[in-house]
Formats: C-alpha cells, sequence, structure tokens
C-alpha cells in the first residue's frame, strides 16, 4: 500500500466542532521492533506531567516493575521474554549428549524444562500508552464533560472538571482510564496538550533515543506505519502487524498506533477491542422499544383493571 | 587506556558514536550498550536500517541482544581466546586487508631473535622473573633496537603502577638504535605477521568452544562476518566499556580487538574503528585531565622519585625519537608555566621539582589497603561511593574507620558518608560508631545544571554546559570547593619560608570570580587548558605552537585549540541536522577537533580513498594538502611520498605514508615491544576466581596481576585447592538502565527507582532447579568475603553453558544498591575481591567465582557466621552445611 492510500480519519468531535480552531489530528506511532526498553519514555511522563512514583515493589515480571498503564503510569514498557528456535547451531555439538542428559536430569528433579543449546532468545519491547481513540467510549460516557476530544484530535482529562465518577474506568477498552488512588480523579495521557500548545513533541517522544516512538501528524504517521511493516515483512518478520491502525477496527481506529512483532495478546494488549458505547444507540432503541411494550401493557392492565 | 595507547598511540576511541551508521558489521562485546548508552545505541540502529550485521557477545541475553542479528553467549572472563579465535581465522585464510597491513602496521617488522613466546614456555614470556612476579620485557624488542632500561624495567621491578603503565597511556618509546628491521614480504620466521600466526595458532574454533562455551560455528559466523564487512570497500566497527577492561586482563581484551581491526584495516577509516564506551560522564575527560596518581594531564606520565630528578631526566626518558611525542619537552614546560606562572624559570627547570614524584603504587585499591592499615590520615571522596561502587565494599568500610577525616562531596549523604553508623558491621556489633574516630565532613555538591563547565565524553568530544539555575542552600560546584580550599591552604601559608610549602605557594591561583559566592570563572580554566602565548596572553591555537622555551602556558596539551581564537570552542552549538554527520561545529574533540584519529589511515599509501564508499580523507594534489571530511589526523602538507630526511626529529621523521602520528615507528601495533606489564601479545588466562583449569597453558592465570592476598580480601579457592567446590558458579556484575552507578544519582529519584526497585540476580531456569531458587522468592549469594541476599529472576536470558563435559553456570548481579536512596539492598561489590590488571590496577569485577542458596541471608553476627562456615571450608576442604 502507498501512502497516498491513507486517508484522514475523523472523529465524531473533530474537526468539525473546532470550526477554524482546529489542527491537523496528531498521534503516536510506537515502533515496538526498534524499542529498546531503555524506559526513558516512562520518565519523561513523569518528570513532564508530574505522575507520582507508583510503588517500589519486584514484579519478577522480566524488567517491568511499573506493570501497567493506569493513573501514575502514562507510558508503560512491556517486557516479554520469548524462546525461538534458531535452527542449526546445537546440531553437532560435542557436549551436547551431556547437555541433554542434564536436561533431562532437571526435568525429572524438578519439572522444569531447561532451555536447549542453540534456542534463540527474543525478547520484545514495547512502550503503551492511551490509544486517544477515534471513537473513545472513555469520552462518550463521561457525565460531566471532563474528557473531551481537544482541536488536535485527542482525548483528554481536564481534572477540575473530573468529579471522580468512574463510569470512564470500565468503557475504555484498552483499560488505560484509572482513577488516582487518594485522589479519585481519573488521570491519563493528555499526549501533552500543553506541550502540543507551544508547538512541542510530547515529552516521551522528545525522550526515545531510537525514534521508536513517533509523534506526528496522523495521516503522515500512518503512511509511515504502512511503509515500515512492509519492509519488515519483506526482510522476513512475517509476524509484524500494526495494531490500532485500521479505522475498519472497533474503536474506528486509535489515535496512538503500534507496529508489533507478534500477536497483540502476547503485549498484554486486547486483541479486538471495541468501543464499549458503539452499541448503545442500539441498545437505547432496543431498550425504549420494551419500555413501550411494557407501558402499553401496564396501560392495558389498568384499562382493564378499571372496569 | 594503554591498550588504545599502545596499540594507536593515543589512549581514546578512534571513532565517534554517530559513525557507526556506517559501519558494515558492528560487534558489541564487553558492553551491553543499548542498556547502558541507549543514546548513542541510536545510531547502531542506525547501521541496521542501513543494512549492517549486529553482533552482540555477552554471558547475557541483555536489551543489546534483543536488537541484535546474532547474540553469542560467551563464558564470562573468556573473551581473549573468542578475539584470539578471530585472528587466527584471519590469519589462516589470509583474509587480512593486507595492502593496508603491509605499509601501516607493524606486520613487517622483525622481532628479537630473544623473544621466547607463551606457545613455547607454557603461558609465560621471555623474560618473566619468578621472584618479582614481573617481566623485564627487553626480549620483546625489535631486532636492532636495545631496549631501553627506562620506565619499563624500573616500573616492572615492584613498583607496580609506576611510570611503565601510564606510559601505556600512549605508544611506547622505541628505544634508540637502529630502524627496526623489515621483512614487507611477511615471510621472516620473526616478523611480527608470523609470530602472530604462530602465537595464535592453537586458537582454533574447537579450542575457543572448550574455553568460552560457544559453538564452533559461532565463532567462525562472527570471524566470517569481520572479514565479509572489512577491506576497501567495507568496514565494520568494535564497541567495548567495561566488559572487557574490568578483568585481570582487561587490558588484552581490548589489545585482540586491536589486532583484529589493524589486520582488517579497520582503523582511522569511517565505520569502522574501536569505541571505547566510558561508564559515565566525563570518564574520558578523567583521564585526559586525570584524576589517575600516574599521569598528568594529556596522558604524560608522572615523574619517578627516583629516576627524574631533573627535567631533563623525565624528557630523556619519554621523548621518541619520532611522532608527536617528540614534543614532549614543549608539552611539560608549557605544563608547568601553566600551573606555576612566573615562578618556573629556565634556570629553576621551570619548577619541575614541585611535581609530586611516584614512590610506588597509589591507585585507589593499594591506598585503600594502606588506610586499612593505619597509614591515611585524611581522604576526599569526590563524586564516588566507594563502599557501593568498589570491588570488597566491607574492606572499604573497614579501611574509613581508620581515617582520621574524610570529606565527602555529593548530592546527597550516600552509603560511603554514613559508614560511620550505618553499615553490616554496624548491624554485626564489629564496628560501633562510638568507636569509629573517623570525622565526617559531608558537603553538598551542585548538579551539572547548576554549574558551568565541559564534560568530555565517550568519543573525545569537550561539550560546554551552562549553568541553568544556582545551586540551593550550600551545594557548591567542585570548581568552587577546590579553588577556595586553594585559596585558604594558601592563605594559612602565606609567608611560610618551609620549602615543602613553595609548591602551593608557586601556583597560578588567580581565577576570576563571580556571584555571590564567588564562583570561579570555568571559561578561565579552559582558557589555561588550552593554553596561551604568555608574551601578550592570547590563546594559542593548538599543540603545535607551544614551545619548550617558558613562553606558552597550556594546562593539557591535547586540548590545546579547545579554547583557540578567545573562542570557547566547546561551547559551539550548531545543530546537527545543519551539518554533515561529523557535525565539526558541535563542541570539539581533541585532539584539534579530529572526530576520527588515524583518519590518514582511511586513504591507500598514496593518498587515494580506499574506495569511494568509504571516501574520508584524501591527498588533494592540486592543493597540495591533505583534506575532505574531517580534520585530517596527520601534518596537513605533508606530501604522500615524503621520506624523513637524515636526522629529523617528532613527526617530520615520519614518512608521508605513517598514519599513526603517535607512534614512534609510525604504524599500528600488533605486536607491542614495549609499554605493557603483561606481554607483548594478549594470551588467554582464566580470571582470579575460575571454575575451570585453563586448557592452553600450565599457566592459569595472568602472572602479573596484582593480587592483595589478605584476611579480608580473601579469594575464593579454585580448582585443586581446599574448599572450591563451595564456589562452584560463575558471577558477574553489571548495570542496569534505569540506575546509574553506585545509585547517587538514581536510587534517590523516585522516578529511577520504581523501574528497578529492588536489589535482584538472574539465573537461569536450570540453576534455579538445581538450588532450589523460587522465580521472585530471595537468594544469598556467597563468597569469601561477604553474603549477599536478592530477589530471585529465573529467566532463559542468563543461559548456562557446557564446557569440556562440565556444566557451567552463571549467577548475573546488577550492583547498583546500597543501604541509603528511596529503594535499598545489598551490593553485588560487597561480595568481590580486589585483584587487579597490571597496566591500570583495574579490578576485575566481570568474572569471579561464588555459591548461591534459596531464601533470605542471615542477619547480624549470624551472616558473619555463614561467610565463616565458607571460610573454614577454604582451610578444611569440604562443602559448607
Amino acid at each position: 500500500m502507498s501512502s497516498a492510500e491513507v486517508t484522514v480519519i475523523e472523529t465524531p468531535a473533530w474537526p468539525d466542532t473546532y470550526g477554524s480552531d482546529a489542527k491537523p489530528r496528531v498521534g503516536f506511532f510506537t515502533d515496538t521492533s526498534i524499542c529498546i526498553g531503555c524506559k526513558a519514555c516512562e520518565v519523561a511522563c513523569k518528570e513532564w506531567n508530574g505522575v507520582p512514583a507508583t510503588s517500589y515493589e519486584f514484579t519478577g515480571h522480566s524488567y517491568d516493575n511499573t506493570g501497567d498503564l493506569g493513573a501514575d503510569t502514562w507510558r508503560h514498557v512491556a517486557f516479554v521474554e520469548q524462546r525461538l528456535p534458531v535452527g542449526g547451531v546445537a546440531e553437532g555439538a560435542p557436549d551436547s549428549f551431556v547437555a541433554e542428559a542434564h536436561r533431562q536430569e532437571v526435568l525429572e528433579r524438578s519439572g522444569i524444562e531447561a532451555e536447549r543449546d542453540g534456542e534463540g532468545m527474543r525478547w520484545l519491547m514495547a512502550s503503551d500508552v492511551c490509544k486517544h481513540c477515534t471513537h473513545a467510549a472513555c469520552l462518550e460516557v463521561c457525565p460531566t464533560g471532563s474528557l473531551f476530544r481537544t482541536e488536535f484530535g485527542t482525548v483528554v482529562v481536564q481534572q477540575d472538571i473530573c468529579n471522580g465518577c468512574g463510569y470512564c474506568v470500565p468503557a475504555c477498552p484498552f483499560g488505560v482510564l484509572d482513577r488516582r488512588d487518594g485522589d479519585g480523579r481519573v488521570w491519563k495521557c493528555t499526549l501533552c496538550y500543553d506541550r502540543l500548545g507551544d508547538e512541542l513533541e510530547p515529552a516521551c517522544a522528545k525522550a526515545c533515543p531510537t525514534k521508536s516512538i513517533q509523534f506526528g501528524e496522523h495521516d503522515e504517521l500512518r503512511a509511515r506505519a504502512q511503509e515500515r511493516v512492509e519492509r519488515l515483512r519483506a526482510d522476513g518478520l512475517a509476524e509484524a502487524r500494526l495494531y490500532g491502525e485500521d479505522p475498519g477496527d472497533g474503536v474506528g481506529g486509535a489515535g496512538a498506533f503500534f507496529l508489533l512483532l507478534d500477536e497483540p495478546e502476547v503485549y498484554g494488549l486486547p486483541p479486538d477491542p471495541v468501543d464499549t458505547t458503539r452499541d448503545l444507540g442500539e441498545m437505547w432503541k432496543a431498550a425504549g422499544l420494551a419500555a413501550g411494550a411494557i407501558a402499553a401493557g401496564v396501560l392495558a392492565s389498568f384499562a382493564g383493571g378499571s372496569r | 587506556m594503554p591498550s588504545l595507547g599502545t596499540s594507536f598511540g593515543r589512549g581514546g576511541a578512534t571513532d565517534f558514536q554517530q559513525d557507526l551508521q556506517n559501519s558494515d558489521c558492528i560487534v558489541i562485546q564487553g558492553s551491553n550498550m543499548a542498556e547502558n548508552h541507549p543514546v548513542g545505541f541510536q545510531w547502531v540502529m542506525e547501521a541496521k536500517e542501513r543494512g549492517a550485521k549486529l553482533i552482540h557477545v555477552d554471558p547475557r541475553f541483555t536489551r543489546t541482544s534483543a536488537m541484535a542479528d546474532l547474540h553469542v553467549p560467551i563464558r564470562a572472563g573468556s573473551d581473549i581466546a573468542f578475539l584470539g579465535g578471530i585472528v587466527n581465522y584471519i590469519l589462516e585464510n589470509e583474509r587480512d586487508f593486507r595492502e593496508y597491513v603491509i605499509p601501516y602496521t607493524n606486520a613487517a617488522t622483525i622481532v628479537n631473535e630473544d623473544f621466547a613466546d607463551t606457545e613455547d614456555l607454557d603461558g609465560l614470556f621471555s623474560g618473566w622473573d619468578s621472584e618479582h612476579g614481573v617481566y623485564d620485557p627487553s626480549t620483546w624488542q625489535y631486532e636492532g633496537m636495545t631496549a631501553k632500561s627506562a620506565a619499563g624495567s624500573r616500573a616492572q621491578g615492584g613498583r607496580s603502577g609506576g611510570g611503565e603503565q601510564s606510559h601505556g597511556a600512549h605508544g611506547a618509546g622505541l628505544s634508540s638504535g637502529q630502524p627496526p628491521s623489515r621483512d614487507p614480504t611477511l615471510e621472516h620466521p620473526r616478523c611480527v605477521y608470523q609470530v602472530l600466526k604462530r602465537h595464535y595458532s592453537r586458537y582454533t574454533p574447537e579450542m575457543v568452544e572448550r574455553i568460552c562455551g560457544v559453538p564452533r560455528e559461532q565463532l567462525i559466523e562472527v570471524a566470517e562476518a569481520l572479514c565479509a564487512n572489512s577491506g576497501r570497500e567495507r568496514t565494520s566497527a568494535f564497541a567495548y566499556a567495561v566488559g572487557w577492561t574490568q578483568h585481570t586482563v582487561g587490558v588484552q581484551y581490548i589489545r585482540t580487538a586491536a589486532i583484529i581491526q589493524l589486520l582488517l584495516g579497520n582503523i582511522g577509516r569511517t565505520g569502522g574503528g574501536i569505541l571505547a564506551l566510558r561508564g559515565h560522564a566525563s570518564i574520558q575527560g578523567s583521564t585526559d585531565i586525570p584524576t589517575l596518581f600516574n599521569l598528568l594531564p594529556g596522558y604524560l606520565p608522572m615523574p619517578d622519585a627516583e629516576a627524574h630528578q631533573t627535567l631533563d631526566d623525565y624528557i630523556e626518558e619519554h621523548r621518541p625519537p619520532a611522532g608527536f611525542w617528540g614534543h614532549t619537552r614543549s608539552y611539560t614546560v608549557s605544563l608547568l608555566k601553566a600551573w606555576f606562572g612566573d615562578a618556573a624559570t629556565e634556570e629553576n627547570d621551570f619548577c619541575f621539582e614541585h611535581l609530586p614524584r611516584l614512590t610506588g603504587d597509589h591507585s585507589h585499591y593499594a591506598t585503600s589497603f594502606e588506610m586499612r592499615d593505619g597509614k591515611v590520615d585524611g581522604y576526599f571522596v569526590m563524586g564516588q561511593n566507594p563502599v557501593v561502587g568498589t570491588a570488597n565494599s566491607k574492606l572499604h568500610r573497614l579501611a574509613l574507620a581508620e581515617l582520621k577525616w574524610m570529606v565527602i562531596r555529593d548530592f546527597s549523604e550516600n552509603e560511603t558518608a554514613a559508614f560511620w553508623y550505618d553499615s553490616p558491621e554496624i548491624e554485626s556489633g564489629e564496628r560501633s560508631p562510638e568507636t569509629i574516630g573517623t570525622e565526617v565532613f559531608f558537603m553538598p555538591a551542585a548538579a551539572h545544571v547548576e554549574k558551568d563547565g565541559a564534560f568530555t565524553n565517550t568519543q573525545r568530544l569537550l561539550q560546554w554546559h551552562d549553568k541553568a539555575v544556582e545551586p540551593k542552600g550550600d551545594c557548591r560546584s567542585e570548581l568552587w570547593f577546590t579553588y577556595h580550599l586553594g585559596r585558604r591552604i594558601r592563605e594559612k601559608l602565606a609567608g611560610s619560608e618551609d620549602p615543602k610549602d613553595r609548591p602551593v605557594l608557586d601556583l597560578t591561583w588567580d581565577y576570576p570570580t563571580e556571584g555571590a559566592h564567588g564562583d570561579p570563572d570555568a571559561e578561565a580554566v579552559l582558557k589555561e587548558i588550552s593554553g596561551y602565548r604568555l608574551s601578550d596572553g592570547g590563546a594559542v591555537s593548538g599543540y603545535t605552537e607551544l614551545t619548550d622555551d617558558g613562553s606558552t602556558a597550556c594546562g593539557c596539551w591535547i586540548y590545546s585549540g579547545s579554547y583557540a581564537d578567545e573562542v570557547n570552542q566547546a561551547a559551539r552549538k550548531k545543530p546537527g541536522q545543519e551539518q554533515n554527520w561529523l557535525a565539526l561545529e558541535w563542541a570539539w574533540a581533541w585532539p584539534m577537533n579530529r572526530r576520527i584519529l588515524y583518519n590518514r589511515a582511511s586513504a591507500d599509501p598514496e593518498g587515494r580513498p580506499w574506495s569511494e564508499r568509504k571516501k574520508f580523507v584524501w591527498w588533494d594534489e592540486g592543493e597540495g594538502r591533505w583534506t575532505g571530511y574531517d580534520v585530517p589526523d596527520f601534518v596537513a602538507t605533508k606530501r604522500p611520498d615524503y621520506v624523513p630526511p637524515e636526522g629529523a626529529e617528532a613527526e617530520e621523521a615520519l614518512r608521508g605514508d605513517d598514519p599513526f602520528i603517535m607512534q614512534a615507528d609510525g604504524v599500528g601495533w600488533l605486536y607491542v615491544p614495549a609499554g605493557l606489564q603483561d606481554g607483548p601479545l594478549p594470551t588467554h588466562y582464566e580470571p582470579q576466581e575460575s571454575p575451570l583449569p585453563n586448557p592452553l597453558y600450565g599457566q592459569q592465570v595472568n602472572p602479573t596481576r596484582q593480587e592483595f592476598p589478605r584476611p579480608e580480601n580473601a579469594y575464593n579457592p579454585v580448582d585443586g585447592q581446599p574448599g572450591a567446590g563451595s564456589f562452584p558458579y560463575v558471577m558477574t556484575t553489571y548495570r542496569l538502565t534505569e540506575h546509574h552507578t553506585a545509585g547517587g544519582m538514581s536510587r534517590t529519584v523516585p522516578f529511577l527507582s520504581e523501574l528497578q526497585p529492588e536489589m535482584f540476580c538472574e539465573v537461569s531456569p536450570e540453576l534455579a532447579a538445581e538450588r532450589g531458587l523460587e522465580h521472585g522468592g530471595w537468594a544469598t549469594v556467597v563468597t569469601m568475603r561477604q553474603a549477599i541476599e536478592a530477589r530471585v529472576m529465573v529467566t532463559e536470558r542468563i543461559a548456562p553453558q557446557t564446557i569440556d563435559g562440565q556444566r557451567i553456570h552463571t549467577v548475573g548481579l546488577p550492583y547498583h544498591w546500597g543501604g541509603k536512596g528511596v529503594v535499598k539492598g545489598d551490593s553485588a561489590n560487597e561480595l568481590l575481591s580486589i585483584v587487579l590488571d597490571p597496566n591500570v590496577h583495574i579490578g576485575e569485577y566481570k568474572a569471579a567465582t561464588c555459591d548461591i542458596r534459596p531464601g533470605r541471608r542471615p542477619r547480624g553476627q549470624a551472616r558473619l557466621e555463614l561467610v565463616d562456615s565458607y571460610r573454614a571450608q577454604a582451610v578444611e576442604g569440604s562443602g559448607p552445611e
């Protein structure tokens, strides 16, 4: 696919509600194939946005100790250790019988399947963030208008309006929205709304040393992502894929999308996220019909009863 | 950096990180570049994007390995065998870049017929003095050269760390005599090429597999990748860090890479080189303008108390007949003029006698042992946290307790500052605050954004930073502290007639100050470093302007030119996007703003680029000068066909096709005839603590390593000694991206602390099963020095190896934690012993042995008892429990 085929995706409240104040929609393209897991994005985000540290506990989840996106973690780097066959090397190694015998012994004694010489490692690293969905359920369900769509097409919480009702928390198909302990309000990535106003790129993208996190105009990023994934596939990475880039997906495409090297589940991402308010209209319609039928029945019964 | 210094002439990375994008193959070994140099690593990623092959050789699968095309898991401490295997592959298959090797290296030079190799003497070179444990290097010389009994032999006669090793920071002098004999056919049995070939002939893929645990196919794959990506059209680069330096043979690790890169013609060329990745900001600067005991600024050796009574004695020894070191007198006299000003005159040897003299090994570790013995009264600790960052933490704490006073400057009270009331020895009752007499002065330090100054980074680049905010409270810069301390001392000594006070009173100590606290002007210091004429006070343009008659002053000759034209060249900040990849107008690199050293070698002997693709610096016949992308690292107008006339000196004594202009013979040294303590060629020795015998030689360990066999620094028994079975595992220490060295700048920061909050150890599933270690649980790691605890990370990233039928497990230990800060934990350095490389006194942090057991360590006195139980086994011979 060439870049010419990428079209601008409009969101329900952008750009039309902004009129001439609308800015081009911006987003992130996070290319996990070149993420080195340095976590500079996590630190830069916290420094710029004044997000507090979470807990100081060893999780044992590879090199990830911040766990997940949440009120206090707006960028989160996942670490996935995989063992993959690389082929060829172990064959004919002179000590392979000894090694094999040892592995069998370990397996029998402990039930642990030990590694085999010549098997390759893969260590996936990926920086996750709020997706700034085209169809953002969080925003739809927010009763106070705290969550809103900006002139850049991004989704932002206004903390001075948020009343901590938490409706948005289960609405988010990615589990991004979260209330802060001891505060009650919802906090999440603003795509550095304050920096955008000063024509600065978001802190995480600025800090990323390998350009794994790329910030830019949404349609341009999508074109770049297409080229990149095609190149990686041509280089033999058959599993390389874009995630959140497709306007046909359940959230109408994400403002922050990703290039992954494996199934989304491997990274802890939902395989088929759906805007939880997508069917609300249909549901209300159905509910309305049902309510009408009930009301008619009740009226009928009263009518009958008055007799 | 004696390894790079002796091989090429200067102790600095030969290339710059941005140039890695032009490499066709990059081998990262002894470095975890993605984790510890993530910003520089972007250029490795860029090279990869352009199709370069990326190879990572490391005991662990790290974030660097994750980005590599090939990860080669190597047993910690066996790199010379692996690299030697590559040398052997190149030579056996004649894959060397012969058109480069013959004119640009000493391959053709004939070695003295008395030289005997480790292959002949079962792991020793000729000249071994078993009584003193040192080499007499005279037989290592080239044929026709009479070895000087200079710094080398004196230093090696027990003054370990004296003149010679500092000499190694640059190319050692060749002694006078006939010019070395050469055989350009490389057939003479004693030419360096043939010596090299014989020396590495047993480093076969099979032998590499036996020593390193690396499948032979992988060795061949790496060697082939390097050969295929070197030559006229292609170049390969090596990057290393402390994973190579921190061994008892660390200097020789780097030397082996230097041999590979010279044989393949990768030095002085774009996309080639050896990148010495430094541990943290301005470590390069701390050897250029050294915090080392045995060097003066610009790698001038520290004078020796016996040998250097006069300036002439000193110059005589340290001035080689050819190359830029031929101007050693100008550099030294200009330094003395910078330091002693008007007091330094021709008549008084320019105050040469004011300089400190070496009387022995005054390195950090040796001083700690002296301190432990009560021989040191006072101690300044600035920007260091030795009880966390240095091997054998307990030894250091016991030593600090013997001081009368300690001044420590840091951002916050660290473990070293708190040693007298908060330490394992206090907990165990071995020491108590009441009985420690050390008076501790804690001085809060300003951070880099709170002061003006320069960092010299890993690629010799001086980058100026301006003060952004005033330091808070009593925090002050190092410059402020040092200047005002000196000023106050001088005030106290004013009028003294005591000759020992003269050097302090004669110092030029007159920097202009500014601001409420009287901060010295950092640019005035830079100007002094860069150099000026005494006649008019004007800045010199570079070191070629320095004189030996006292008419110039220069604080560090290699930095000369950093203030040329009265402009702070280090403060230039033209953005990279507005320049080519060299960015010559961003900051300033020593020497003379050159970004690739020895870049004359990027052209063939006639001065033509080796290829259009690798064009870099070349001879312009029309202009009659060298030109190209970089500042030529050569006399700009010296023709490629220049032949020195009889009696020429210094750089004029080098030919027009001698690219290594700091070397006395103008070529890169495959074989180092002088300048290193442990031999002219790298040879595989096992680490001090190893679970395996050395299959190559009867000589198990580097014979010249520096040991400190004392009870508080007991070494784990090894193969054949009682108790060796108690320490069956290899351990290696390292850093994580999330923390900075001893933690002073990261464990105090919540955002960094949460990313790696607890000390942990990395073990394979197989080792976990063998020892009953539970993922996420606790383990206790034990050596003869100490026992520490760590959370357990069971991971396949740290794979065991099968070596000669024996299963070898490695325990991985990050070393960042201590007892202070937002997050706390035991320090890995508690476990390590002090045993050093003889050339640079760097400890063996990367390979040792240990035991590991499930559960947390005992507390207080019981911790001592656990360690004692292991110590008892070393005497009695059976395992603990």
